[in-house]
């Protein structure tokens, strides 16, 4: 580890990488601790398979530097690749190659030492000793999800990136999923975690969030909920459907979302939604201020971001 | 509900007649253009649908000749009279022979023959004009390279007939008498190499090369698209394995495969068709090195153009048949115009044939085969050059 930041397994800054004219990822900077959980969020294509793929040197950023594991993300990429693991987002294991295999595979790709017994940990811990003969490619979503996972933790990374591990996976298997996640953060495993589910960004110690490869908001999910200014109301009562209609498109509504048998109304603009819904609220109708959820506070970056770059 | 009713039919057996009924042009068109929108996508696939049929025609329409003419003939003239520059202007003039080499003796005609620059020598002997003069009936040597039996048949044909008539110029006034049947001259024929003329002398060592051109390329291909397309390759990639080893890990286990592929065919020569193995056999396992890695580096450079499994397997066929056609293994190389030659001495393929036939069937030495073997070296490293090249692009 480098001397200087003793604690920080993740330190780059101004990454950006560019795919002709398009600027992918911006002038990102992150800072990752040791046994953090570090939740890496943002719409579909907006960059964060590339900051890891850049992160693990499997991409040349353009722009930006910093160390990872210590170890220079530029010059030192080999190095850096020793010590992570790194889960793609499609299963990249080989379908036609069984169980052990690949955890065999890999482990002489990495040359674990005493391959043999680490194949066999990996294979008691998966609970796959007795079905280690069966092609990968005939695992369910949940079973291939966790053979990856036993895979790129079978050389003992001191860094897991994840990218959209539990994408198509149920939600008991995503549970069990994120308590490894946690037990081995405990170990002092670092995670940066990509993720598009809500639940799963409030269990990480830190979030980022980027959308069209810019970093719009980061910090603690409680740090990101507290800077964004963006104001919600809960209506309940009467027919919510029309309220909704009526109430979408007035000046300062920007997000109007129906949570069972409430309705959230969202607006960056306190006062205009106040003046937009107030009148509104009458007979049936009830209201009260809420505290903004996630969603609705990346929604709201999401769509500010898209008036800004796009 | 009669309306209800009379939708009915959807299910039941009226299904196959509303079903027609229902057939509805928009959509239809729809499905058209969104296909042609893909076909014009897929630029690969649509260069092929064109490329195939354009270049078979071209092929088969103009290349290809099984009555090859102006073929190389090296002349060893011991007897400088009249008859024997007669001799040689009527070969010249039959089309069949172009005279490109004069020879000092019968050592360098026996060379130039080994070595593939000509496909015939013509052997005057010291007294061919003086025996003509005698009505002795001079021997005229023909020699001909017929490990391709197709290349020489007409042009012997041609000199047969030639030799009965061409003299008949010069044989005037008190000489006449020496015109007519038989023939003033006798023409001895020497077939070498293959004298039986037996095609599978000629195509069976020929075998080896088209199925490694065919396999290695195709492999190789396939292996590296293969792991582009499941995404295995981001993963075998963020480890610390190195493209360089990725790639010859690979490439190793396919160059075993291509070794059995020459065992096997050269069993089947010896046991099978009773192939004559002149030469040695370790020098072509040597030299069969450098054509399977040129094979591969053919690969591997389709595997970074190709997005897909079928385009890398399309693209192996695109090479695949001008190395059939065009390297002499289907027709004769000689028979080929110009140009057509010009594509043929490009292809590694070209040059391992003559390589194979040069060894198993003349019993050739590396002095031989040389002048074929740097042709495939160079190809080797021209397109192991862009197939890294290309490679390494493809991971940023």
């Amino acid at each position: 580890m480098d001397m200087n930041s003793p604690d920080l397994v993740i330190d780059v800054q101004g990454i950006t990488k560019r795919f002709g004219n398009r600027t992918v990822v911006n002038n990102i900077p992150m800072q990752v601790r040791r046994g953090e959980i570090y939740g890496f969020l943002g719409p579909n294509g907006s960059g964060k398979t590339t900051f890891l793929r850049m992160l693990c040197g499997l991409l040349r950023p353009d722009g930006g530097s910093g160390r990872c594991l210590g170890f220079d993300i530029r010059s030192e990429s080999g190095e850096i690749k020793k010590n992570i693991g790194y889960m793609t987002q499609r299963f990249s294991f080989y379908e036609d190659l069984t169980i052990e295999e690949n955890l065999d595979f890999i482990a002489r790709i990495y040359g674990v030492p005493e391959r043999k017994s680490a194949v066999e940990k990996s294979l008691e811990r998966l609970g796959m000793t007795k079905r280690r003969k069966q092609l990968a490619g005939e695992l369910s979503g949940g079973w291939k999800q966790r053979l990856a996972l036993s895979a790129c933790l079978i050389h003992e990374p001191q860094l897991l990136l994840l990218d959209e591990p539990t994408a198509g996976v149920d939600p008991k298997a995503r549970r069990d999923f994120w308590d490894e996640i946690q037990q081995l953060a405990g170990r002092g495993l670092t995670v940066l975690i990509t993720t598009h589910y809500m639940d799963e960004a409030e269990r990480c110690n830190r979030v980022a969030y980027i959308s069209y490869g810019n970093l719009l908001a980061s910090g603690t999910v409680d740090e990101v909920l507290k800077n964004s200014k963006l104001t919600t109301w809960e209506v309940t009562g009467g027919n919510l459907h029309e309220f909704a209609e009526k109430i979408r498109g007035k000046p300062g509504v920007e997000q109007v979302v129906a949570f069972g048998s409430t309705l959230h109304v969202s607006g960056l603009d306190a006062e205009k939604l106040h003046a937009s819904v107030n009148p509104m609220i009458t007979g049936d109708y009830h209201w009260q201020q809420i505290q903004s959820g996630l969603e609705d506070v990346f929604i709201s970056l999401m769509e500010t971001a898209k008036d800004n770059f796009s | 509900m009669s309306a209800a009713r009379q939708r009915r039919p959807t299910g039941g057996n009226g299904a196959v007649f509303v079903k027609l009924h229902e057939f509805n042009w928009r959509r239809f068109w729809a499905v058209v253009v969104k296909e042609f929108i893909q076909m014009r996508r897929d630029r690969v696939t649509f260069a092929m649908m064109i490329g195939i049929p354009i270049l078979q025609l071209i092929l088969f329409g103009y290349a290809i000749n099984s009555d090859p003419k102006h073929l190389p003939t090296a002349v060893y003239s011991a007897d400088n009279s009249v008859f024997s520059r007669t001799i040689v202007w009527g070969l010249r003039n039959s089309s069949y022979f172009d005279i490109t080499r004069e020879a000092k003796n019968e050592a360098e005609i026996q060379k130039l023959l080994a070595q593939g620059t000509v496909q015939f020598t013509v052997d005057i002997p010291v007294d061919f004009s003086r025996k003509l003069l005698r009505g002795e009936r001079p021997d005229l040597l023909l020699e001909a390279d017929a490990t391709d039996p197709a290349a020489i048949g007409y042009a012997v044909a041609a000199i047969n007939l030639l030799t009965t008539t061409v003299l008949n110029r010069d044989l005037t006034g008190p000489l006449a008498k020496l015109q007519g049947t038989p023939p003033p001259v006798n023409l001895v024929v020497h077939q070498h190499y293959n004298p039986e003329n037996i095609t599978q002398y000629n195509i069976v060592p020929g075998l080896m090369g088209v199925m490694l051109t065919m396999t290695m390329i195709i492999i190789t291909a396939l292996a590296i698209t293969r792991e582009r397309e499941r995404g295995t390759m981001e993963n075998l990639l963020s480890t610390p394995a190195r493209p360089g080893e990725v790639m010859i890990g690979k490439i190793v286990p396919y160059i075993t495969v291509g070794y059995i592929q020459v065992f096997l065919i050269l069993l089947a020569s010896k046991f099978l068709f009773n192939v004559p193995i002149v030469g040695s056999v370790p020098l072509l396992l040597v030299l069969t090195f450098f054509f399977i890695v040129a094979n591969l580096a053919v690969g591997i450079t389709f595997s970074t153009i190709g997005k897909n499994q079928l385009q890398a397997v399309q693209m192996a066929f695109f090479f695949f048949l001008p190395s059939l056609l065009l390297s002499g293994y289907m027709f004769p190389f000689r028979g080929m115009p110009g140009w057509a030659q010009d594509i043929g001495e490009m292809l590694p393929l070209t040059h391992y044939l003559r390589v194979v036939r040069g060894i198993l069937l003349k019993g050739n030495g590396f002095a031989e085969i040389a002048p074929d073997l740097w042709p495939i070296a160079l190809f080797l490293v021209v397109m192991l050059a862009i197939g890294i090249k290309r490679y390494r692009q493809t991971l940023d």
